[in-house]
């Protein structure tokens, strides 16, 4: 009897097993196409460019190429150029995130409150986001900030400013102030879903207990924002570190190298020098450099994300 | 006896009431200046996109003077020129970024159903594992993508720009439309479940309907990143496959010469997703922050 009954458990446990494994399986499949195509296609050239970046190989010169170890490496840690563009980079990313944070923040607060023709404002907000970058640097660019027919100019002009060239004077700041025009709204977004997710009753509650504007602001309004400003700026980060488009199409770098970053003088070395090996060791370190950042936004992201409840769906 | 009341001072009538209108007055005047700035910020930041589309409308003597036309008869020469010219690159990104969308879609639906309603075993890693892959800049992946490309002919062709638009939007698409699918009440799904809905039953009458504002939302945000792409395309496509992007790097030097063509052309570029943004406006932040901000 109790043999049988084990036995007739035994059998059971292994059905169950079975069963389980084969609802995994099903479960597991619909993920496979899209998991087996991101791995395919992302991972793949990382690891490639690491392949490569261990190499002396330049496209002109293919049958020239061997495996060089880290020379490629020694070489752009000591070029003068890829240091400033490491620091450019870092100039040019902090910079544009931290303002376009600050007036974002000033813009959602702005329009949090009940103004006139609010959904009209916040559809002219969203455009300077949503504008093709490589098609607003080439407005910032000549018809913004030309040297001689610039609208700036023209309205800088009764202040004693003629015939400034903004863009050799002052390249940094150009490409800080493009990327801050086009990465405010992105802020202002955010901020404003997380200053809507505010619970209203709470804020009377405060109001009604004598609490001033200001102190509402910073000791309630603040603290809740906090996770929301942490995600525009990680994420803000991420993307303007690898700003291309503007650099490109308004300094090209220059004048010298002085908006020169680092996915710049990659594409330099890589598609006008075809310095294959070389730009793939900047490649390398560039991802590492993003990591960094990333490890802030993933923890950032789970923050949030760990509100959103799985309950009752394992 | 009747001092205290004698004493106490008398408040004239109204003083009070005209003390606090002057306060509510105050705090109105206050109010208009506040809007009055909101106006003001918002109209600064949009005034590019505007006089973008309206250098688009002017006579190419117009575009680049001192003083600048602010008034002027509007042409739509410039457009109609920019049209036959871009007709092609607008072609390309029109292809390339719909069926790229589409394969987004086809690839991140399942996935997501597997990542929300019926989660497969580690879920959580796999969906780090798609956005750690977007956290990854393109600059580190550029080269080998193009020598691959390059062994396999695709250099120039709309393939490759459609493959790599795809696994730039499949993270994205894929968080996106899990957050919609974990809108679904567990209430619903179950119910169905016992009525003996069968499973392509349960998908077609209860899941679909529900997410399909999440999937439109999602398209649209596909589209807006695939169409104002520049990096790859720039690098990868010359002309048989070159996107509009592409096409505006003509003007980055000589052509730049004719401001209102550029416009034209830029305002052309820039359409679309503008249209797309607008009309998925609830949505964006959405998007943007891949589902963690509603």
């Amino acid at each position: 009897m109790a043999v049988v009954a084990d036995r007739a458990g035994d059998a059971g446990v292994r059905w169950a097993q079975a069963r389980g494994r084969r609802r995994n399986r099903l479960r597991r499949f619909p993920l496979l196409p899209a998991l087996v195509f991101t791995i395919v296609v992302t991972q793949i050239p990382f690891l490639l460019t690491i392949y490569y970046s261990l190499q002396s190989y330049n496209l002109y010169h293919p049958d020239t190429r061997h495996f060089s170890g880290l020379q490629n490496y020694a070489v752009i840690f000591k070029d003068a150029i890829f240091r400033a563009a490491l620091i450019n980079t870092l100039l040019l990313t902090v910079i544009p995130v931290l303002l376009s944070m600050l007036i974002g923040l000033l813009l959602a607060l702005l329009l949090d409150r009940k103004v006139f023709g609010r959904g009209l404002l916040r559809t002219l907000i969203v455009s300077p986001f949503l504008v093709m970058p490589a098609a607003a640097a080439l407005v910032w660019k000549f018809t913004l900030l030309d040297t001689q027919f610039g609208l700036l100019n023209y309205v800088l002009s009764p202040f004693g400013v003629h015939h400034t060239d903004w863009i050799n004077n002052y390249p940094k700041e150009t490409i800080i102030t493009v990327l801050t025009w086009q990465w405010t709204p992105f802020m202002v977004l955010i901020l404003l879903a997380g200053l809507q997710s505010q619970p209203g009753d709470v804020l009377e509650a405060a109001k009604v207990d004598g609490a001033g504007a200001w102190q509402i602001f910073r000791s309630m309004t603040l603290p809740h924002l906090r996770q929301y400003m942490e995600l525009g700026i990680v994420l803000g980060s991420i993307y303007v570190v690898q700003a291309f488009d503007a650099i490109f199409m308004i300094t090209s770098g220059g004048p010298g190298q002085q908006t020169t970053n680092v996915p710049y003088y990659l594409y330099e070395a890589a598609f006008r020098g075809f310095d294959i090996g070389r730009a793939s060791a900047m490649g390398v370190v560039v991802v590492a450099a993003t990591i960094i950042i990333a490890t802030f936004a993933l923890r950032t992201i789970s923050g949030l994300f760990s509100e959103q409840g799985m309950e009752g769906r394992m | 006896m009747s001092a205290p009341t004698l004493t106490r001072p008398v408040r004239p009538e109204g003083t009070g009431g005209s003390a606090s209108r002057r306060r509510r007055m105050r705090r109105n005047i206050n109010s208009g200046l506040l809007s009055l700035l909101t106006w003001l910020v918002v109209l600064l930041f949009f005034f590019p996109v505007v006089w973008m589309a309206l250098t688009g409308l002017k006579q190419e003597s117009q575009a680049a003077t001192t003083p600048p036309h602010f008034l002027f008869g509007p042409t739509l020469t410039q457009y109609q020129s920019a049209i036959s010219k871009a007709g092609s690159y607008l072609a390309h990104s029109l292809t390339i970024t719909l069926v790229s969308t589409v394969l987004v879609l086809a690839l991140a639906l399942p996935a997501a159903y597997a990542l929300s309603i019926a989660p497969v075993r580690k879920w959580r890693d796999v969906l780090f594992f798609f956005i750690s892959t977007k956290m990854l800049p393109i600059a580190g992946a550029i080269i080998p993508i193009y020598v691959i490309a390059r062994d396999l002919h695709l250099l120039d062709t709309l393939i490759v720009l459609i493959i790599f638009y795809t696994s730039m939007n499949l993270p994205i698409a894929v968080w996106m439309l899990r957050s919609f699918l974990l809108e679904i009440p567990m209430g619903i799904l179950e119910a169905s479940h016992v009525d003996g809905a069968s499973f392509r039953r349960q998908l077609r009458s209860v899941i679909m309907p529900l997410i399909a504002p999440g999937i439109a939302a999602t398209a649209l945000i596909c589209f807006i990143f695939a169409w104002n792409e520049f990096f790859l395309a720039v690098n990868l496509t010359t002309q048989n496959a070159a996107t509009v992007p592409v096409y505006l790097v003509s003007f980055q030097t000589g052509e730049g010469q004719f401001w209102a063509h550029l416009c034209a052309g830029a305002t052309l570029a820039c359409l679309p997703v503008l249209i797309a943004g607008w009309a998925a406006q609830d949505k964006l932040v959405r998007g943007l922050t891949m589902g963690a901000v509603k």
